[in-house]
């Protein structure tokens, strides 16, 4: 028993190898490629590889940040033309949301939704939504509602698709269960069918996210209004390409905000799921 | 089998009387037109334990699904302490081969769950405690408020017997309960559900793939041929009780095995 002791030998402990480009940690990770892009973005403008007016200096472009973000801060009109944005992806969202999940019950949850209605749904699907925006304007006018609508219409159809799947993800078993201990169809779909579901729910959220953001700014570039879309289209036509970045940049919080606050909800209710896939351990 | 018994059930054997009866069972799948079920005849007294062997294929799912109400019979007969089997009903008591349980729910959560659906949530509340006392029966007490994602196989299983118990079910419907989980478990559990079904006498249908599990348990092994599924043979097991492991070592166990071996054999070369 003490044998493994009492000999000469010596222990044959090894290191496993860990690749140098695996062992940098996060900080200093995102540090690097902060930096090296920003070297590589000033290197290019500053020897005139590129124009000034396609892209500009890394130094031009926190200038206009810095304004920007003190117009923001003070309450400027662009804090008004991003809480025009704000309101249109909230609304979008909102009713691409209810919308979405209703349809996707339908077609998930009744053979006349999935035979009859979903054809219908990936016909419109495959069309090119955004190809509907001068419709929705003619329809609703330049105010913010024709954009709400753009942005809820691209953002629906992924929520169906998710809420139809993530029905369809209980298992034969777990249906039988339910089944042999007599529960209705109606429990069967809230106690059983949609907590199952709600982790593809929540993919189709997230994915709705970012496509309520895509439309809203797409309806105010085509439409006109008070928004952060129709500020970001004057710069672009005035070629102050700086302003053109840091609008961009602000607006992408707007789309971080949502993205992250479908995150958390769904840490909140699909606490059981250990795998969140992309985004959900960021 | 009664001489076989010992005193303790004795009684209950002899004062048997049929709990599910089966007549003239025959199931045709219309849309295939495949007949999974012909001239299926069985009786199943109160507190014996019955289970059916059989290759896969051979129908004795749909007959376990046409017993627990979830499947309508072609043709034939089903009673269940003689009133016909025409749905779902509490007094059946199921479990499958995996444990399903709702990952949402904790533990205790999970064992009312079936008093929850028939009863709504307050009678759920009510019946915690007769909850509580079916896994304290299991060893899973200190497990109650945990998230079935903490419990290993075996015990989410167990969680899933004091589920299939806690309606007090007059019948018992087994379908592979324990084949996902590794041998040493099996065995464990297969202890387990002899001690939970001779404690509660319990009436119990088990479909099974693996011989050893059926004869260790079972008063009765119904063998199952298909095309058309049908039951060949009513094999007894005269094995005294309380079973253990080490039953397998002896040469009736074996002579039972090859018995069993030789019937569903002859499938293959026919």
């Amino acid at each position: 028993m003490t044998g493994a002791t009492q000999d000469n030998l010596e222990d044959t402990v090894w290191m496993e190898h860990e690749a140098f480009i695996d062992r940098i940690p996060r900080w200093v990770a995102m540090t690097f490629l902060f930096v090296a892009v920003v070297a590589i973005w000033d290197l290019v403008t500053r020897l005139g590889w590129v124009s000034a007016i396609i892209l500009p200096t890394p130094a031009e472009t926190f200038f206009d940040l810095i304004f920007v973000g003190s117009n923001l801060m003070s309450g400027g009109y662009m804090l008004t033309a991003l809480w025009t944005t704000t309101l249109t992806v909230f609304y979008g969202f909102l009713i691409a949301v209810a919308i979405g999940f209703s349809l996707g019950v339908l077609v998930g949850e009744t053979k006349f939704g999935e035979r009859a209605v979903m054809p219908y749904l990936v016909a419109i699907d495959t069309m090119p939504k955004v190809a509907f925006a001068p419709l929705f304007i003619a329809w609703l006018g330049f105010d913010i509602a024709s954009k709400v609508a753009l942005a809820a219409f691209i953002a629906t159809f992924p929520i169906v698709v998710a809420t139809a799947a993530g029905l369809y993800a209980a298992t034969e078993n777990e249906r039988m269960l339910f089944k042999s201990i007599g529960a209705s169809r109606m429990q069967t779909l809230v106690q059983l069918k949609l907590p199952t579901g709600l982790p593809y729910i929540f993919t189709g959220l997230k994915i709705a996210a970012v496509g309520v953001m895509a439309g809203a700014i797409t309806g105010e570039f085509l439409g006109g209004g008070k928004g952060f879309g129709a500020l970001i289209r004057q710069s672009a036509s005035q070629l102050d390409t700086p302003r053109v970045f840091a609008l961009i940049l602000y607006l992408s919080l707007l789309g971080l905000a949502l993205y992250f606050t479908v995150v958390w909800a769904q840490r909140r209710f699909v606490f059981w799921n250990k795998s969140d896939g992309p985004g959900g351990k960021a | 089998m009664a001489e076989s018994r010992t005193a303790s059930t004795e009684s209950a054997t002899q004062d048997a009387w049929p709990i599910y009866e089966i007549k003239r069972l025959s199931k045709t799948y219309a849309r295939h037109n495949v007949t999974a079920l012909s001239g299926v005849e069985l009786t199943i007294n109160k507190g014996e334990f019955v289970s059916v062997i059989g290759s896969s294929g051979c129908g004795k799912s749909t007959l376990l699904k046409i017993m627990a109400g979830l499947l309508p019979p072609t043709t034939g007969r089903v009673t269940l302490e003689g009133q016909p089997v025409t749905g779902p009903s509490t007094h059946i008591g199921m479990m499958f081969q995996q444990a399903t349980l709702l990952p949402w729910k904790t533990t205790i959560e999970n064992v009312v769950l079936p008093i929850a659906i028939r009863e709504g949530r307050s009678a759920a509340k009510a019946a915690h405690s007769r909850g509580m006392a079916l896994l304290e029966l299991v060893g899973l007490g200190e497990f109650a408020e945990a998230y079935p994602g903490e419990l290993s196989g075996g015990m989410a299983q167990r969680a899933s017997i004091c589920r299939m118990l806690v309606s007090d079910p007059s019948m018992l419907l087994l379908d592979e309960p324990f084949s996902a989980l590794d041998e040493l478990t099996r065995d464990f559990m297969n202890m387990e559900l002899q001690r939970i079904c001779a404690e509660r006498q319990a009436t119990t249908f088990l479909v099974t793939h693996s011989l050893d599990e059926a004869v260790i348990l079972s008063d009765r092994i119904l063998v199952m041929k298909s095309r058309p599924g049908r039951i060949v043979e009513d094999v007894r097991i005269d094995l005294p009780r309380p079973r253990t492991l080490e039953m397998v070592n002896t040469p009736y166990f074996g002579e039972i095995i090859s018995h069993i071996r030789g019937l569903l054999g002859k499938e293959a070369h026919e």
